[in-house]
């Protein structure tokens, strides 16, 4: 097997609270919009204490799908077959024979079908109902997201879901990196996916006590937390090579991918894990700490990760660290899960096209555990050559991106 | 001492993580070995005991609730079983 692939990106898609396509979630990001609002979804009685959450509001299923499709779609698989087609549209790719049994479909999923697994449960506990909707199995199962993308754009080579939480995305595209890296495929339709704003899933968050009351204002002083968020977004991964005598337009290059477990606590993060997934990703991609311009911080806003995220770039980039941009989009679009590590690696990618990197919103002012430079509340336009996507998981499992402005 | 205060300490002897025969007023949670997910399971515990809401965020410094010793937690959840009748 060759192991000499340059990887390169070909399309994006997403599907966000703020812009469902990449190109109007792009053009948020570097306006510094916040897409964290009242929660419209569901009720919020009196007694749900999280009242907010960045929703991806207004999103229409009938324009992309027709009834019959939809009775077989949770929202979360929705949003992925969305972010797919408009990710291959992009990169003008046409996946007949051979190409679509060489084609792999892998998608980051936190939690999967709950809108779903909401509504039936409600249906049997609380309505008292006989019975639940025939293809509540297929429509909940964790898989569904990359099963139905496969489905909806013709991809029969390896497809699955990748499950760790909220690095679930970034596991899933460092693996088709490696993938297409390897020979192993020629192209890959991969990123991230989640549909969790639901009653019970948001009382199950509450009851951790890690959720911001009004917004998320990662390592800022007086931040209180995370938001959750929903969304979805997609990449196409293609060697260099292939996509050069397709004459695709060449996005970005994916040149690195670390991977740790912290085998500590179930939900504090682990200074030793963010390094060494860090350090991991930079090896993987023969870069030394000082090639390096921008981090898409994992930084959801909790005291406990902001603090440690800051002391592991510490760590990893010694006196560079700072000269480090660091930013974490989660200000803007909250925490989504599963689609979380897709999302912020369309923002790295197009940061690192553009020369922009997209600002920490929410920003109060220094806390003086966290004391690097956060990019606070507006855009800033910069050259950046290379950077990482951050993302680290509840149950300690750490996933991180190095990518290269293709050159 | 009150029925609250001996549910309270019962409570706390579940989760503690050391080895103390008895569990005293001027116990700090830090030193009977709670660590942050003790903490949340505790405030659950002591919810559903006596049926009230504990307002507390883990990345608040400005805590409602005071919860450094044993006689703390005692003190903020007689006030609230109070304010509940």
């Amino acid at each position: 097997m060759r192991d000499v692939n340059r990887v390169v990106v070909t399309g994006l898609g997403a599907v966000s609270p703020i812009g469902q396509t990449a190109g109007s979630y792009w053009a948020s990001l570097k306006q510094g919009v916040c897409g964290i609002g009242p929660i419209t979804q569901v009720p919020t009685p009196e007694e749900l204490t999280q009242k907010v959450a960045a929703e991806v509001k207004d999103f229409d299923p009938l324009k992309h799908f027709d009834e019959r499709q939809i009775s077989m779609l949770d929202r979360i698989a929705q949003f992925a077959v969305v972010a797919a087609r408009e990710a291959i549209a992009q990169s003008a790719i046409t996946f007949d024979m051979p190409l679509s049994v060489r084609t792999a479909t892998i998608v980051g999923v936190g939690v999967g079908g709950q809108t779903t697994h909401d509504d039936s449960f409600r249906r049997i506990y609380r309505e008292n109902k006989a019975r639940v909707f025939p293809l509540t199995i297929p429509k909940l199962m964790v898989n569904a997201s990359a099963s139905q993308v496969s489905m909806h754009c013709g991809l029969r080579g390896p497809a699955f879901v990748v499950a760790s939480a909220c690095a679930s995305a970034t596991h899933a595209i460092g693996l088709a990196f490696h993938m297409v890296r390897s020979g192993q495929v020629d192209c890959a339709v991969t990123g991230g996916a989640e549909a969790c704003i639901t009653f019970g899933t948001l009382r199950g968050w509450e009851a951790m006590r890690v959720m911001a009351p009004d917004t998320c204002r990662p390592f800022s002083k007086d931040r209180r937390g995370m938001i959750l968020g929903e969304g979805a977004a997609m990449l196409v991964l293609e060697p260099l090579e292939r996509a050069q005598a397709r004459g695709a337009q060449i996005i970005g290059e994916i040149v690195g991918f670390g991977m740790s477990a912290d085998a500590a606590d179930l939900t504090a993060p682990d200074l030793g894990g963010m390094t060494r997934a860090m350090e991991g990703a930079l090896a993987d991609a023969q870069l030394a700490a000082r090639d390096i311009q921008y981090i898409n911080a994992h930084g959801t806003g909790t005291t406990a990760n902001d603090q440690a995220e800051t002391q592991a770039l510490h760590q990893v980039f010694g006196t560079q660290a700072g000269k480090l941009a660091v930013s974490s989009t989660k200000s803007m679009v909250g925490h989504a899960l599963g689609a979380s590590g897709a999302l912020e690696m369309v923002a790295t990618l197009l940061a690192l096209r553009e020369g922009i990197v997209p600002p920490t919103i929410g920003y109060l002012g220094p806390d003086p555990a966290c004391d690097l430079d956060y990019v606070p509340n507006e855009a800033r336009a910069m050259t950046i050559d290379a950077a990482l996507s951050n993302s680290f998981a509840f149950g300690g499992l750490n996933a991180v991106l190095a990518v290269k402005k293709f050159s | 001492m009150s029925d609250v205060a001996s549910d309270v300490i019962a409570i706390i002897a579940k989760k503690k993580r050391v080895n103390k025969p008895n569990v005293e007023l001027s116990d700090r949670l830090d030193d009977l070995g709670l660590e942050s997910l003790d903490a949340v399971e505790l405030i659950f515990d002591l919810e559903e005991k006596f049926d009230i809401l504990i307002p507390f965020n883990a990345n608040a410094n400005d805590l409602l609730t005071n919860f450094d010793t044993v006689g703390d937690v005692i003190n903020s959840i007689e006030k609230l079983v109070g304010k509940k009748s």
